[in-house]
């Protein structure tokens, strides 16, 4: 190989800075900051479950989306029976009111800006942050 | 460049293209979409409205469906006429009915105005030359958009005989002036929009807020909003007792809002 | 065969370096218009359509115009036209891909313009006009590629990329063929609402793309050892006079329909184009000295003694190109929206960023063809050395 020195030594300055986060925070102990969405205050039970959310929220929407403007269906059923109306206005922001307070921490944590807000409106009506 | 290399380099463009072009992982819905219509929402074969333009001009001032459009809507007030957006204006009866215009016509209707909205017609050409579906017929004959896939190619705007849709030139927030309504979303730069017989009111039962509004205002019977297929609903009848006319029939494209003169 | 465009002239250099400049302005315009929205154009709720969609328009037929020296060479072994081909087909790939700009640089939502292949419609005429574009734009890479690499060796080019040649001839024909349907399916725009409207766009393009060509083959001649051929300059010249004549024969054919039948829908957009509309006369100018080019040019090229003189060609055909630019990229789109649906006049006209956007498309497009054109020259050079 040509320039080893130079690769070899390159290659461990690349990874040691690639894993900095991992090594720094466990060095140490701050852990960085963990978001905290603000959770609605007196319905504890979501559409669908906590971690089926966490993963899935977005997939969910959109399947909402696609049926209440393209399909004209409005009555979602869950997996476990109950029967809600598919609305990011009425159903989820009837909950989860603010989102400055639930959405867009987690979504600011990790950088993320989706577009919904664009149009939709939580009870506020403000444009918000993003 | 060496022979082996350029291979490696070759391979691995094609690993790259070939891993980006896998479908991306959705998941699937937990639940179901049920098929169920809300409570009370109401249902047609075909959505149509009846304009009564001499009961309409009985109150040449009145805006009170353009108002409540609108303001329902959150459909911005932009001043300047080339950007503006509306959903249903007045437009002169000689530009609304060319065909039916002359130097010599009566003075009941020379001069004056006629309402206009999108005409959902049956036949749609804004329809059909939609790239995306963004806009499309649905069964009950709304003529429907879907913002989200919008690419504001503004084709359906060039499509449309009767100049019935807007384009969202910049971003429309900030010429809400009305107060912005939280329960219907507004637009982004970028996509078209136009009336979409209050959708979002007939699943709750309620007919389109300028339908609404007029029977308030003006009484029954200036804007009458129903089902055409129905020969006992209003419209329909409405339709059989007196001459009506459309924009521009000679292009096909069966509006769906009728002017009784 | 890329590192040849690494290695060039000062003038060389200095060519790049200005289209660059240019193409770098017209991308700053461009991020000024994805934030404030394409409200900084001069376009309207009643003219939606205009400098972009234009500019479209207009290189649509340009790109397809490669099919005229295609077409004599490899259907017909016309031998004249061996060194040209490879100056059409980069022409064309340098014309599609600023096709494919303008129409982005369009779109209200560009970020969601793979919708058009994520839910292809077929109904519409802009999916199928994306289609044809894109395929175009991947042949004539992979013809000009497999064809070129085998000229720059000195070997025959593989058996199987003479049907893809041939399809290349009815797809160039299709691009803008679609690109006109796009237009004249609509009955909202009596303008455009025309059977001729396919067949003088593609008039139109045999006249201005050629007419290109013959300028970019005359610039190789005098400032690269590159020379096409006399027989090869000259036998497009007389395809471009008859297109011309065509192109001229058809609009007069489309004003004697407007003109004689005195219907108002047809009449009024041919009378503001000419006459002006209502006291709104902005493209007027434009239009007369578009045509002025246009049968000057024509009157000349009818002439051997002036047609064969290659000073006298060159203006000429920087005449038609004006000319045929004017009345496809100024006069065609926008006049479909005068007057409107309503019998409105809104006239447009383009703004500065919008200019500088279109400006930095055509920089960038002729930077590609600057940088293929070079590797074509230079290869040449050593197959002559």
């Amino acid at each position: 190989m040509y320039d080893k020195g130079k690769i070899m030594a390159g290659l461990a300055a690349f990874l040691v800075m690639i894993t900095l986060p991992f090594w720094y925070s466990a060095a140490t102990g701050k852990a960085g900051v963990k978001p905290d969405p603000v959770l609605p205050k007196t319905e504890k039970k979501c559409v669908e479950s906590r971690q089926y959310m966490r993963d899935a929220h977005m997939d969910l929407l959109n399947r909402w989306r696609d049926a209440v403007v393209r399909e004209d269906r409005h009555i979602y059923v869950s997996q476990d029976g109950t029967r809600y109306e598919m609305s990011l206005n009425n159903t989820c922001m009837k909950c989860h009111e603010e989102r400055a307070q639930f959405c867009d921490k987690c979504h600011t944590y990790m950088g993320e800006n989706p577009f919904c807000w664009d149009c939709h409106l939580d009870k506020k009506g403000v444009k918000g942050v993003l | 460049m060496d022979e082996s290399r350029r291979a490696f380099l070759k391979t691995a463009g094609c690993a790259i293209l070939g891993a980006g072009l896998a479908a991306p992982i959705t998941r699937a819905v937990a639940g179901a979409v049920s098929a169920d219509a809300m409570p009370g929402e109401l249902t047609a074969g075909r959505w149509a409205i009846a304009v009564n333009v001499r009961k309409c001009l009985e109150r040449e001032d009145c805006r009170a469906c353009i108002d409540a459009c609108h303001v329902a809507h959150n459909v911005p007030l932009i001043k300047d006429p080339l950007r503006e957006i509306k959903w249903i204006w007045k437009e002169s009866f000689k530009d609304t009915f060319a065909a039916e215009s002359h130097p010599y016509l009566e003075k009941g209707l020379a001069g004056k105005n006629v309402l206009v909205l999108c005409n959902h017609c049956d036949n749609p050409p804004c329809v059909r030359v939609c790239p995306t579906k963004a806009t499309w017929k649905r069964p009950d004959g709304i003529v429907m958009m879907d913002q989200h896939r919008c690419i504001g190619c503004r084709y359906c705007i060039v499509g449309c005989p009767y100049g019935s849709r807007s384009f969202n030139w910049q971003d429309p927030r900030p010429f809400i002036t009305t107060g912005i309504k939280p329960e219907y979303p507004t637009r982004m730069k970028g996509v078209v929009e136009k009336c979409t017989f209050c959708t979002e009111r007939l699943i709750k039962g309620l007919p389109p807020a300028c339908v609404e509004v007029c029977n308030k205002v003006a009484g029954p019977g200036t804007m009458t909003f129903g089902d055409i297929r129905d020969p006992n609903s209003e419209v329909a009848r409405m339709l059989k007792d007196g001459f009506s006319i459309r924009r521009k029939p000679e292009l096909g494209t069966e509006p769906q809002i009728f002017y009784l003169v | 065969m890329l590192e040849k465009a690494l290695h060039g002239s000062r003038r060389y250099w200095t060519l790049i370096g200005i289209l660059s400049a240019l193409a770098l302005v017209g991308v700053l315009a461009y991020l000024k218009q994805l934030s404030a929205g394409l409200v900084i154009t001069g376009l309207s709720r009643d003219v939606p359509w205009g400098l972009y969609i234009a500019q479209f328009t207009f290189l649509v037929g340009v790109a397809a115009s490669a099919v005229m020296v295609v077409l004599p060479y490899y259907l017909h072994n016309y031998k004249a036209f061996g060194r040209l081909t490879i100056l059409g087909e980069f022409l064309a790939i340098g014309a599609v891909t600023m096709c494919m700009l303008f129409i982005f640089v369009d779109m209200g939502q560009p970020t969601r313009v793979l919708n058009v292949i994520l839910y292809p419609t077929p109904n519409s005429l802009m999916f199928w006009d994306m289609m044809v574009l894109l395929g175009y734009l991947v042949l004539n890479i992979l013809i000009a590629y497999v064809t070129f690499t085998s000229e720059a060796k000195e070997v025959h080019p593989p058996s199987w990329i003479k049907p893809i040649i041939i399809l290349s001839i009815p797809w160039a024909i299709s691009i803008h063929t679609v690109t006109a349907f796009l237009y004249s399916g609509l009955g909202a725009r009596p303008f455009w609402l025309t059977a001729i409207l396919a067949p003088r766009f593609l008039a139109s393009a045999f006249a201005s793309g050629p007419s290109l060509l013959i300028v970019f083959c005359l610039i190789l001649r005098k400032y690269t050892t590159f020379d096409a051929g006399e027989e090869a300059i000259k036998k497009l010249s007389q395809i471009v006079t008859y297109a011309m004549a065509i192109n001229i024969f058809f609009v007069l054919v489309e004003l004697f329909t407007a003109l004689y039948s005195d219907i108002p829908e047809h009449k009024h957009h041919f009378e503001y184009l000419f006459f002006g509309l209502h006291g709104h006369n902005a493209l007027v100018p434009f239009m007369w000295t578009s045509q002025f080019l246009a049968v000057t040019a024509l009157v000349l090229l009818l002439f051997p003694k002036i047609r064969n003189n290659f000073t006298y060609l060159f203006v000429i055909c920087v005449g038609i190109v004006a000319a045929i630019w004017i009345e496809k990229g100024l006069g065609m789109v926008v006049t479909g929206f005068i007057p409107s649906p309503l019998g409105k006049v809104t006239e447009y006209s383009p703004t500065l960023r919008e200019g500088l956007i279109t400006l930095g498309i055509y920089a960038g497009g002729f930077l590609i063809i600057t940088v293929l054109y070079k590797i074509a020259v230079s290869v040449r050079e050593e197959l002559e050395a």
